[in-house]
């Protein structure tokens, strides 16, 4: 099974997402990675380190700012190039709608929220929770190329060590593709790694009691070098940004250790956790929903609990 | 300005949803509710509307018990609404779904299209994107506020980074996240007038659709498995007496997290 692998890139570096991706992808097959836009060249070789056997890149004007449809004009041109049996992303904002695009012009079969990819008797089957992750479905496709939107944090990138050759490619554009302009961008201020890209997330819901209360969430994620996440109805109450909601209309994130404080985990908030590997819910209500779904439930004061957690943890050196 | 909102049918929130293991789709003969996220859309309609004037027209695909569904959103005050209702559409993935949505959208030639911010069956985010890629228009999607103009859009796009300001001539496509608005509650008066409000249900024929291109004929994707999620193994509760964050340390520590 051969791969293209679909790479997003932030700053002057691939991101996690996509990487994580790669690495599957050349667990099962021959990868190939494709980076599309201003510097895509530069950071390209990159994909090497993570798996990928080759990389193609594509810096065309038309591909400075970061809107999907021109970007399935040039993926388009180059799955005509490299014919792969599957083309993957890493689930995000931006990959969703290439993907989809991507999927109805090469009238290709899209799966999303895969949660793991196989080759089964040579072909590519998904895994596909659904219905709130309450069943798990093995999804197919029909044809190829075949498509497919991996949630994110499901994967993480393995350096492998290799290299990979870097070939520029051009591509031309639909006309309707580069009608939709970017006017301005703002960036949210954050330090440490985004919620995507955690391996720890520290979760704050509507038991913080006020906004001031995820600078004790900050101060935790920072000493366990993880992000920091929000319920839709503290985002909604504008006590955090909407850059870090979980959930249905949020990020489904799937890091090592979720840590829920004051988290009542209601069904649009688990829909976008419940895949983490380790769910710890700290939470003085001891009926709250989401002690039915954690590992380490904990019945008590978070503004307790937390700070003690926080000194601990920094006292590990 | 002509606006449609492309809305759809779910189960009801209340309802435990199921997949019928012999077709492998989603049990869809329950109480059933407007996509939730899709009455932010509507909302948004109705705004534009009330600003500017206009027509808005709601397009479906779905079972055809989906018009009691389509009533709400007419009750909030959608002027119209079209049902794609076809047996050949039943099983439709993306490719199809997209397929009828545009053929019925490209009928109603409006100068604007909205989606919801996702489905809350099949929890998909991208039937926007190739409805745009199907009738080459501009789209923005997750859009948490929208300026409307004649003649163009400019929405505030949420990413992972923070916003994107993006602006695209009409005829466009917005999906807008359920951060843009509060909807409304449907007065009284616009539910007794909902019921006399134009409701046309079409097949796929109607609206130029191959039935061959649609529903499982035209599916590239395929349910081969349903199984049950694994099990999160045995859980631990504590109640803090003092030494909660000392035992949630040690267990994540032997768990090899940190």
């Amino acid at each position: 099974v051969t791969f293209l692998v679909f790479l997003e890139h932030y700053h002057g570096e691939l991101e996690k997402g996509g990487l994580g991706v790669l690495g599957k992808a050349a667990s099962l097959g021959d990868a190939v990675g494709v980076v599309l836009g201003e510097g895509a060249a530069g950071v390209a070789a990159g994909a090497g380190t993570f798996g990928a056997s080759k990389a193609y890149a594509c810096e065309a004007a038309e591909l400075a700012s970061p809107l999907p449809q021109p970007r399935v004009d040039a993926l388009a041109t180059l799955v005509e190039q490299v014919s792969p049996d599957a083309v993957l992303f890493g689930a995000s904002v931006l990959s969703a709608d290439i993907a989809s695009g991507l999927a109805t012009r090469l009238d290709a079969g899209l799966n999303w929220d895969l949660t793991d990819l196989a080759v089964k008797d040579g072909e590519l089957v998904g895994t596909r929770p659904a219905l709130g992750d309450t069943v798990i479905a093995e999804v197919g496709w029909k044809g190829s190329p075949k498509l497919g939107l991996i949630r994110s944090g499901t994967f993480d990138p393995v350096e492998s060590g290799g290299s990979a050759e870097v070939e520029t490619f051009e591509t031309t554009f639909s006309d309707f593709s580069t009608l939709a302009t970017l006017d301005e961008q703002t960036q949210e201020e954050s330090s440490g790694p985004s919620i995507e890209d955690a391996d720890i997330i520290v979760a704050g819901g509507r038991g913080l009691g006020s906004p001031e209360g995820f600078t004790m969430l900050e101060e935790l994620a920072a000493a366990l070098g993880g992000a920091v996440g929000a319920t839709r109805a503290v985002v909604d109450a504008g006590w955090y940004p909407y850059s870090t909601q979980v959930g249905q209309t949020g990020k489904t994130v799937s890091p090592k250790l979720y840590i829920a404080c004051g988290i009542s985990g209601a069904i649009q908030h688990k829909v976008g956790m419940q895949g983490s590997g380790t769910i710890v819910a700290i939470n003085k209500d001891p009926n709250a929903p989401i002690f039915d779904f954690c590992d380490i439930g904990v019945v008590g004061d978070l503004h307790q609990i937390v700070p003690k957690l926080t000194e601990l943890v920094r006292s590990r050196g | 300005m002509k606006i449609a909102v492309c809305v759809k049918q779910v189960p009801d929130a209340t309802v435990h949803k199921r997949i019928d293991p012999a077709t492998k789709r989603l049990d869809r003969s329950g109480e059933a509710a407007l996509n939730p996220t899709d009455l932010n859309a509507v909302e948004e309609a109705l705004r534009i509307k009330e600003a500017q004037g206009g027509e808005v027209v709601l397009v479906s695909l779905g079972p055809e018990k989906a018009v009691d569904s389509l009533r709400k959103a007419l009750a909030m005050g959608a002027d119209r609404a079209v049902l794609v209702s076809d047996e050949e559409a039943v099983g439709s993935d993306l490719l199809g779904t997209a397929r009828a949505l545009a053929g019925a959208l490209e009928k109603e030639s409006a100068d604007l299209v909205l989606f919801g911010q996702a489905s809350g069956d099949g929890d998909g985010a991208v039937l926007w994107a190739a409805v745009g890629e199907r009738l080459r228009r501009p789209v923005i999607s997750q859009v948490a506020s929208l300026t409307a103009e004649p003649g163009s859009v400019t929405g505030k796009r949420q990413t992972e980074h923070g916003y994107d300001v993006i602006s695209a001539p009409l005829p466009a496509i917005v999906a807008v996240s359920d951060a843009i608005n509060e909807p409304r509650y449907p007065s009284l008066k616009g539910i007794m007038g909902a019921k006399t409000k134009p409701q046309e249900t079409v097949s796929l024929g109607d609206v130029g659709v191959d039935a061959g291109s649609a529903g499982e004929a035209g599916a590239k994707t395929a349910v081969l498995e349903l199984g049950p999620p694994p099990s999160r193994g045995d859980q631990i509760k504590l109640e803090d007496d003092g030494s909660a964050a000392q035992k949630v340390l040690d267990l994540v520590v032997q768990r090899k997290l940190l």
